[in-house]
């Protein structure tokens, strides 16, 4: 398989009153062409910061890319310049946000805001433009398509606004498509929908795509491949059946055991004790030695490094020390 | 069989909203005769999508707002008609705990006030005895006195709702009102919070009316559930039946698009047409006819009665069901 895009010990931080707070601690992960890999993790584990990271989306922030590598189709984007984004933002990588609202300019027509890439990428012209961007909410399973591209965002329902987000990341084709807890904001019955949709679109368009979520449930559905994130690091890495079948990492453990699983109810859920890390202030060792039942006492004294465990697994843990192959860093 | 302890009937809410100056108002009806019982120490569970009216449903109980119709009986007393000064006796009975532990706890009180709170409201104790009850009853929601001293900024999202659950419990509640109270929490912590919830209902023998759009989870902690489309109760029942044999193609609907955590069971699911229609211009007859896979023409024109299932205690208004 083809690798598209790659990520190699990606550092980010942030300034906060000439303190210089890390939130990626060296994250590393790859996606192939047309493989969907799922980010999971809860708040705080740096998800959301690694896809803004890879899209260099810092404007209005302190946040920068301190260290690492980001390689797409084999050239790095960590040291590409604004203008040079520009041009590979919305085309070759496009990107769906969790709030509809928010990530649509709420005084722009439709239709004007679909085309705004459209012409900046693919340099059509108006009437050329236009058409695209009615195909394009067509394929989207967008009613009354000639109509839409006329109004306002605020005219559309919750679902309606995630349809035309994603009708906008898709007009250019872009080879990677990054979204961003996509469906977390809407109701049961229309994250069906939408997710249906984003996999019948990944499929025909055979395009890679990042998918950032906490819910476990939308990962077993929609991903090939998982990446766990805890605290800014990858913990473990796996393709999705066996991620389910058997979790190796006891954070990940704890994650698919803490949930409830419909059809199979329990007295009691597994939990995972304690908080958190605060960023600032993270543990000496390994990040989640602190609420793991498995600590043993060289996980608060030394970070343990990547274990490659089998062919495309690997997990970041002191138990599987032992059984390591070669350790990655 | 133990005592019913919350008892609403034919309960009715519907707000006003403008709709310019001089032109008619219109109506929006949140909720639309909704009928249900809680039995002593058992979950009833309300679940739906946004819009349903489950939360409205909850704050008429709770009498934070007042029912246009119906009946609210509390632990054999009617009090959906009583005026704010008649309703303390009740609110020492009611508590409830919300979703957004951010924004329900007052960030200039000290964690202690703020839990003290109903005991300066309700009795005469002293402040040694309020201490000595909120330092206990932080203890039961598995916080310590040193974290009395503190403010709400403090803490983390899953400690916040343990702080909004210890506020509510001091007034040793008979009904707990918990409005999406995991919503806002990440897994891990989601777990703890539920797992508390359980513990605290067998030990103070606790009712619940537990509100919430997860399916998951309302398997998982309730004993009933009802089942909201557009202000209505469409299906409700024992949580097994629910789960295991629903009728209405709503409820079929609901459950079959929750994603399952299990990549082995990708499956065929019911993925319902088109979107939530506005509770303020409802479809005519069922109101789940613009969505329903099997909608009749007759689906369109009449409401639907609530009917009488195979198994106890489940209800079901759907014309397909005899």
């Amino acid at each position: 398989m083809e690798m598209l895009l790659q990520v190699e010990g990606l550092e980010t931080e942030f300034k906060k009153e000439k303190q210089k707070i890390k939130i990626l601690h060296g994250v590393n992960f790859h996606i192939n062409k047309g493989e969907v890999l799922g980010l999971v993790g809860e708040s705080g584990s740096g998800k959301s910061l690694t896809s803004l990271s890879i899209m260099k989306l810092f404007k209005g922030t302190t946040g920068e890319i301190s260290g690492g590598n980001i390689t797409f189709n084999g050239r790095d984007l960590t040291n590409k310049s604004e203008s040079e984004m520009r041009k590979i933002r919305g085309k070759q990588i496009a990107m769906i946000f969790q709030e509809p609202m928010t990530s649509l300019n709420p005084v722009m027509k439709i239709g004007e805001q679909l085309m705004e890439p459209i012409r900046l990428h693919l340099g059509y012209k108006e009437n050329q433009a236009k058409e695209h961007a009615i195909s394009i909410l067509q394929k989207v399973g967008i009613p009354r398509a000639e109509e839409i591209i006329y109004e306002f965002p605020h005219q559309l329902s919750g679902g309606m606004r995630q349809r035309i987000m994603i009708a906008m990341a898709i007009s250019c084709k872009p080879q990677l498509l990054i979204a961003d807890e996509p469906t977390t904001a809407l109701d049961v019955t229309i994250q069906a929908q939408i997710l249906d949709l984003m996999k019948q679109l990944q499929k025909r368009e055979n395009m890679s795509m990042l998918l950032i979520t906490h819910d476990l449930g939308v990962v077993a559905e929609m991903c090939d491949r998982v990446v766990v994130m805890y605290a800014g690091k990858v913990v473990e890495e796996a393709d999705v059946f066996d991620l389910f079948e058997s979790p190796r990492h006891p954070y990940t453990k704890g994650l698919i055991g803490s949930i409830p699983k419909l059809g199979q109810k329990r007295d009691k859920l597994d939990s995972i004790k304690g908080n958190v890390p605060d960023p600032s202030n993270l543990p000496k060792g390994c990040k989640f030695a602190p609420r793991c039942n498995d600590a043993m006492p060289i996980c608060f004294e030394e970070e343990p490094p990547v274990m490659t465990l089998e062919k495309n697994r690997s997990c970041r843990c002191w138990l599987y020390k032992e059984e390591r192959g070669d350790i990655l860093v | 069989m133990s005592n019913t302890l919350l008892k609403v009937a034919g309960l009715k809410k519907s707000f006003e909203i403008p709709n310019g100056m001089f032109r008619k108002k219109k109506m929006l009806k949140a909720v639309h005769d909704v009928s249900f019982e809680i039995p002593e120490g058992k979950t009833f569970s309300l679940v739906g999508e946004s819009g349903c009216g489950k939360s409205t449903t909850g704050r008429l109980i709770s009498r934070l707002l007042s029912p246009s119709e119906g009946e609210i009986w509390i632990d054999g007393e009617e009090v959906s008609k009583r005026k704010e000064a008649q309703l303390k006796a009740m609110r020492k009975k009611v508590q409830m705990i919300f979703q957004d532990p951010y924004a329900s706890l007052n960030p200039r009180m000290k964690v202690r006030d703020i839990v003290a709170e109903p005991l300066v409201i309700h009795t005469n104790l002293s402040k040694e005895e309020r201490n000595k009850q909120v330092s206990e009853i932080l203890e039961v929601v598995g916080l310590s006195n040193y974290h009395a001293d503190r403010y709400a900024h403090e803490f983390s999202g899953g400690q916040r709702q343990r702080i909004g659950i210890a506020r509510a419990l001091i007034m040793k509640p008979r009904l707990i009102i918990a409005d999406e109270p995991v919503s806002a929490l990440d897994v891990s912590i989601q777990s703890q919070i539920l797992n508390l919830l359980k513990d605290l209902q067998v030990e103070y023998n606790l009712t619940y009316l537990f509100i919430s759009h997860d399916l998951s989870v309302v398997e998982h902690i309730s004993d009933h559930i009802g089942v909201m489309y557009l202000g209505t109760i469409v299906e409700s029942g024992p949580q097994e039946v629910i789960f295991s044999e629903p009728k209405h193609p709503y409820t079929k609907a609901l459950l079959s698009s929750i994603p399952i955590p299990d990549p082995r069971l990708r499956r065929e699911r019911i993925i319902l047409q088109g979107d939530i229609p506005s509770p303020v211009n409802p479809p005519t007859g069922c109101k789940f006819h613009t969505r329903c896979p099997v909608a009749m023409d007759i689906c369109k024109v009449t409401e639907p009665k609530v009917k009488k299932g195979a198994e106890a205690d489940h209800f079901i208004a759907c014309h397909l069901v005899e």
